[in-house]
């Protein structure tokens, strides 16, 4: 990038308040402030988060510069205190890229462990819609109403669960865990830039809900305790950490350590995927037309199975180019991280312009995944923008953005693809949905940094059966 | 005609994907690193290295031909 006027001012947006600077923006509409700092400023801009400068980098040039920057120049590691308090001490939030490609296979993200995946996910959406049906020769028309945020907040907690950590420790959650975790998201209020223990509801309500999913971990650790050792095959993440002891016999990882990892495990996974997967629907009901492609898409493929259903192998989830489409485009117009950060460790250069070491300096998915440079009428839901030879993604690497990209780019993103498409192919076969609400009133609820579908976010099912199916 | 393999190193995160697709081109080490044994295979290994570049997840391969 250009060096020639690497002195000059980084420019800062408008609106600045004397009393914290653009915090309170950050905290009730950061949308709006970040789209304003790519107008006002350009590919590189800033605001002030109570005093501390935070540099935004937008458009393809300077979002590639930031991705490929190495550790010693961005960190991720300090970016990001709102989470220290959920997975507790001693769990470290980010680690270096050659660690990370450690857990990559730890953590069994890896190609052969997703073949494995597919038919959990697919199992347990089948157990989330079992009580929607009354077995194979239900009548058609039989439905009900769901609140979105509820449903796939629940399915994303048991699919990441079983595939992340083992399907025996999915087996003892319940919807208690998932609300528990989901009062843990709530508690990422951008105030925790300040003080992540300032005293307001949601960090206690988050406090809480960290103390009672020990407390339900620790209940499924002493019942593991008085049964004794498990077989070798029937071993799950749980029992392998439960086998490490001090010299003294006791547990290295106790209660709080291991709820500490588990928490830390699933929680890139969870909101991200659950969010993703209401958004993809609310997407395809507001456009029918789109809607009935991916459909027609799932029913051939349902077709060409032998035993007359959806075959959910890991190949035929890999060949379901407008469902993955779909997918992409709620990620794209609705992505669930919207600011990511770093922490710049020496000065660095960018387009012209000097960080100093010590600012906080951020990329957007919410303002380049709509970049008019990159894609055509950017506004609009289209399925058609990822099929060639438009790959619009593929074409601008540095601009589609909703994973991240380059060293730090989201490692279970193909894990997230697989899953969505897994729970959608079950669904929207089996199932018939409709919007319960104004078209209008669905929207992503941006108050904390975890962002999620506000509420209420209900729709309606009916099943799909005789000649519907 | 000839064509040859391209890794983006920034890219790459060690997923295998490449290697379930094209054993003979490419392993990945438990600790996720990236071995290309030939950046100009046997023309037999096309099929198999296009898939691979196909399905990486993380876009890190490329095809150039030369």
């Amino acid at each position: 990038m250009s060096h020639a006027d690497a002195t000059a001012a980084i420019p800062e947006v408008s609106g600045r308040l004397v009393d914290g600077g653009h915090l309170s923006e950050l905290r009730t509409d950061p949308v709006a402030l970040l789209e304003r700092i790519r107008s006002e400023c350009g590919p590189v801009g800033s605001f002030d988060l109570a005093g501390r400068r935070v540099v935004v980098v937008t458009g393809a040039e300077a979002n590639e510069w930031y991705f490929r920057a190495p550790e010693e120049e961005l960190d991720q590691a300090e970016a990001y205190p709102f989470m220290k308090p959920i997975f507790g001490e001693g769990v470290v939030f980010d680690a270096s890229p050659e660690r990370r490609r450690e857990m990559l296979h730890n953590q069994a993200l890896r190609d052969r462990y997703m073949r494995g995946h597919a038919e959990t996910i697919a199992r347990e959406v089948d157990a989330m819609v079992a009580p929607w049906t009354v077995g194979p020769d239900e009548p058609a028309g039989a439905g009900g109403d769901i609140d979105l945020l509820d449903f796939f907040a629940e399915l994303t907690i048991y699919t990441s669960s079983s595939c992340l950590i083992g399907r025996k420790f999915r087996d003892s959650l319940d919807e208690r865990f998932a609300g528990l975790y989901h009062d843990l998201e709530r508690g990422t209020d951008a105030l925790a830039f300040v003080d992540p223990y300032a005293d307001i509801e949601s960090f206690h309500q988050r406090d809480r809900a960290r103390a009672e999913l020990v407390e339900l971990v620790g209940a499924v650790m002493d019942e593991r305790a008085a049964a004794g050792a498990p077989d070798a095959e029937d071993r799950d993440l749980l029992d392998v950490l439960m086998s490490i002891r001090n010299d003294d016999g006791s547990l290295q990882f106790g209660p709080d350590i291991v709820t500490g990892i588990f928490i830390s495990m699933m929680f890139a996974g969870h909101h991200t995927t659950s969010t993703t997967a209401s958004w993809t629907l609310l997407e395809l009901l507001r456009h029918p037309d789109q809607l009935a492609a991916v459909v027609a898409e799932l029913d051939e493929l349902a077709a060409d199975s032998a035993d007359q259903g959806l075959d959910l192998t890991y190949q035929s989830l890999r060949e379901m180019p407008l469902l993955e489409s779909a997918i992409k485009e709620a990620l794209r117009l609705h992505p669930p991280l919207i600011l990511l950060l770093r922490v710049a460790q020496i000065d660095v250069e960018v387009g012209g312009f000097r960080i100093p070491a010590g600012d906080l300096v951020g990329a957007t998915p919410a303002v380049s995944n709509r970049s008019p440079e990159a894609f055509v009428d950017p506004e609009s839901f289209d399925l058609g923008r990822y099929l060639d030879p438009r790959a619009e993604d593929l074409a601008n690497p540095w601009d589609w953005i909703p994973f991240g990209a380059g060293r730090h780019r989201c490692v279970g993103a193909a894990f997230a693809m697989m899953q969505l498409k897994a729970i959608f192919a079950v669904l929207l076969n089996r199932f018939r949905f409709e919007l319960a609400q104004d078209p209008d009133s669905y929207r992503t609820d941006h108050s904390k940094m975890v962002v999620q579908l506000a509420q209420p976010c209900r729709v309606r099912w009916t099943t799909r059966t005789g000649a519907d199916a | 005609m000839s064509w040859r393999i391209v890794v983006d190193d920034d890219l790459c995160q060690g997923h295998g994907v490449c290697e379930s697709e094209a054993p003979a081109v490419f392993s990945v080490s438990k600790a996720g690193d990236l071995t290309v044994h030939s950046a100009t295979p046997a023309d037999a290994e096309r099929a198999a290295v296009e898939l691979a570049v196909k399905y990486c997840p993380t876009h890190a391969l490329t095809i150039i031909e030369e």
